[in-house]
């Protein structure tokens, strides 16, 4: 009669302990270099060919402007101008460049140019607190505010803030979806008060849930020292964002496996128990599979609310970029746009690994 | 009070009967009308008795235990526990499900200790965690008080459950097919461990299962329900096997296959 149990008090004696999932964990990671080299290739063959098309793309889309451009100076000016416009084109001359889709080396050029920006703007911000030491400490003694630095932000400042703002936003979203749906999870006469306006507001876009934030803080806050503009962003990007955790936090709260609540009833316990140590951890991986989702919409509202709210940020800074129409603007669009990408996909990886840590359903 | 009386049925008293089940019926509404499951079923369960229910599957087993804990509304009739109606579930009822159906984000002795604290309110924290550690000992867990239960086996899992139900120390345990979904070596080590804490603890137990050997094993009586729709205590088998018992000699005992005989010659018709 071969026992677990009897393998159990074995394996503890030599110092292992036993346990199947743990015994199966150590096989899976067992990393497949081979496989790990080809899928590295593949990725690489594949940049590469995306880059080269990009490359092919921009070089036929800048020859169709050029083409136009020499064709508008010659019906407009005459043969001469348009001999002139092909000369300034070819000698590669900001003031006559076709305006159109970049290619990756000028992309390439703009993402260092925006370093170097950031490094000047560092430099100067350094030079400035180094500047006003004195007087901030002087002001700090008589209960007078600090003199801050007042300059243009920076590319890296623009991403520090959108993140900040994101996460302001996916914080209220936390805070107000979560309580929401357990309690919507729990009640179903709530669920019934609070289907319609869910249903109804989920739909609504991200530029309408800005305006009625906009109306209501521009009320409410009258302040001048507090960031208006940063606020109304985070509360719009919350708003927008919280449905999915909300719907997933009622779902999970709301079909908690009828065995666990037969435990709960036949060991009676009290409605706070029954809540706290039984339906919320419970429901804990839905609720956080709600809020990966809620981050990458955030995320991706977040550009479009920051540009409508001129809030400061990627969304800002793309849109001045593109209003602003200097030779070197299109590049920097493209490097916030794969920016933008990069840290998305970060935000939804670390979520990832959070709701992988939380979750406690045996693979 | 005596284990004498279980023995001798007609010499018991109405004070040793813990269980008693009285024109029990049980039906389901469904969209092409009422299912009567159970109809005027009769049982009745004396202390520190082990009684095995066998029947097809979906005659209603499930249903019955369920009623019995509480957890499933009677149509007809009544339970009476210890003389009084059962109004829902309670702790003095443990229930051993067919899935463990621990919490795994607990421990294995969280998950004791939920129960414990429940039921033994006014014990210290210590006494509470000795309470939970003494039981997952007696199942072979002495090992494992701090593994999440998600990390156990199923057997395992299911040890837990059992050391779950009896450190409840409640008046009946019932069990619905625990060892249903174990393969059959821990099936059997798991019979024996229950066997072991039961022999100990002399609990009412009910427990269902489809498997003979297993009743056989284990039951001072085999309740046979007959098929449904309309189910009934079709027989009722005694097992005479002294305890404690061991699993070698009752196989080579000779009454082995008469009950065995009379249990599949009342499933095959
Ligand atoms: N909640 C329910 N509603 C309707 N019918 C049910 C319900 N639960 C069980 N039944 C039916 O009642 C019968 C008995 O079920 P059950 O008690 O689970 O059987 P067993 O445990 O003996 O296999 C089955 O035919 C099943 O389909
Ligand atoms: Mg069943």
């Amino acid at each position: 009669m071969s026992d677990i149990g009897i393998s159990t008090k074995a394996m503890g004696k030599s110092g292992v302990t036993f346990s199947p999932l743990k015994v199966l964990k150590g096989f899976i990671p067992k990393l497949d270099t081979k496989a790990i080299v080809k899928n590295a290739l593949i990725s690489l063959a594949s940049i590469l060919l995306f880059v080269l098309l990009w490359h092919l793309g921009a070089n036929y889309l800048f020859n169709i402007e050029a083409t136009a451009k020499i064709e508008k100076a010659r019906t407009e000016q005459g043969a001469e101008a348009a001999a002139q416009m092909e000369a300034c084109i070819l000698s590669g001359d900001v003031s006559c460049q076709p305006n159109t889709l970049p290619s990756p080396q000028q992309v390439i050029v703009a993402a260092q140019n925006l370093w170097a920006d950031h490094l000047s703007i560092s430099a100067k911000k350094t030079a400035f607190k180094a500047k006003v030491a004195t007087t901030n400490a002087d002001r700090k003694a008589q209960g007078l505010k600090p003199i801050k630095y007042t300059g243009r932000p920076s590319f890296i400042d623009q991403i520090l803030t959108s993140i900040k703002t994101v996460f302001a936003g996916f914080l209220l979203a936390m805070f107000i979806a979560i309580p929401i749906g357990i309690i919507t999870g729990l009640n179903e006469n709530l669920k019934t008060a609070f289907n319609w306006l869910i249903q109804i507001f989920k739909p609504v876009s991200p530029v309408v849930w800005l305006l009625l934030v906009f109306m209501i803080v521009k009320t409410l806050i009258r302040d001048p020292e507090l960031d208006k503009s940063f606020i109304i962003a985070a509360i719009s990007v919350g708003l927008c964002a919280m449905w999915a955790t909300l719907v997933n936090t009622s779902l999970g709260v709301s079909s908690v496996k009828t065995d666990y609540m037969n435990v709960a009833k036949v060991l009676q316990l009290s409605l706070g128990k029954k809540i706290f140590k039984i339906i919320i951890p419970s429901s804990i991986p839905l609720i956080f599979t709600g809020l990966r989702i809620t981050v990458s919409v955030a995320w991706m509202v977040l550009i479009a609310i920051e540009l409508l709210a001129q809030s400061p940020g990627l969304g800002s800074f793309v849109w001045e970029e593109f209003q602003n129409g200097a030779n070197d603007s299109n590049a920097k669009i493209i490097v916030a746009m794969f920016v933008i990408g990069i840290i998305g996909f970060l935000l939804d990886r670390v979520m990832l690994f959070v709701q992988q840590s939380v979750s406690f359903e045996t693979q | 009070m005596t284990a004498g009386s279980i023995t001798h049925p007609s010499a018991a008293s109405l004070r040793d009967v813990m269980l008693n089940i009285k024109d029990l019926t049980k039906i389901y509404p469904t969209p092409k009308g009422d299912y009567v499951v159970l109809e005027d079923l009769q049982l009745q369960i004396m202390k520190e008795e082990f009684v095995s229910i066998i029947g097809h599957s979906g005659c209603g087993k499930t249903t019955l235990l369920t009623m019995i804990a509480g957890l499933n509304n009677i149509s007809g009739g009544n339970i009476f526990l210890n003389e009084f109606p059962i109004a829902g579930p309670g702790p003095d009822r443990g229930v051993i499900f067919q899935a463990p159906s621990l919490f795994p984000w607990m421990t294995a002795l969280e998950n004791v200790l939920l129960g414990v604290k429940q039921v033994f309110p006014h014990a210290s924290k210590g006494e509470q965690k000795d309470i939970c550690k003494y039981y997952l000992s007696k199942v072979g867990l002495e090992d494992a008080f701090h593994k999440k239960a998600s990390e156990l086996s199923q057997g395992m899992q299911q040890r837990v459950g059992i050391a779950r139900a009896f450190a409840l120390r409640p008046k009946i345990l019932l069990l619905d097919e625990p060892f249903g979904m174990l393969d059959s070596l821990t099936r059997a080590a798991l019979q024996d461990v229950l066997l072991e804490v039961w022999e100990k603890e002399k609990i009412t137990a009910i427990q269902i299962t489809h498997d003979v050997d297993e009743a056989i094993f284990l039951a001072n009586r085999i309740i046979m329900m007959t098929s449904g729709p309309r189910a009934q205590v079709g027989d009722i088998l005694n097992i005479e096997f002294e305890r404690p018992r061991d699993r070698k000699e009752i196989l080579n005992h000779p009454d082995y296959y008469h009950y065995r005989k009379h249990l599949i010659d009342f499933l095959e018709h």
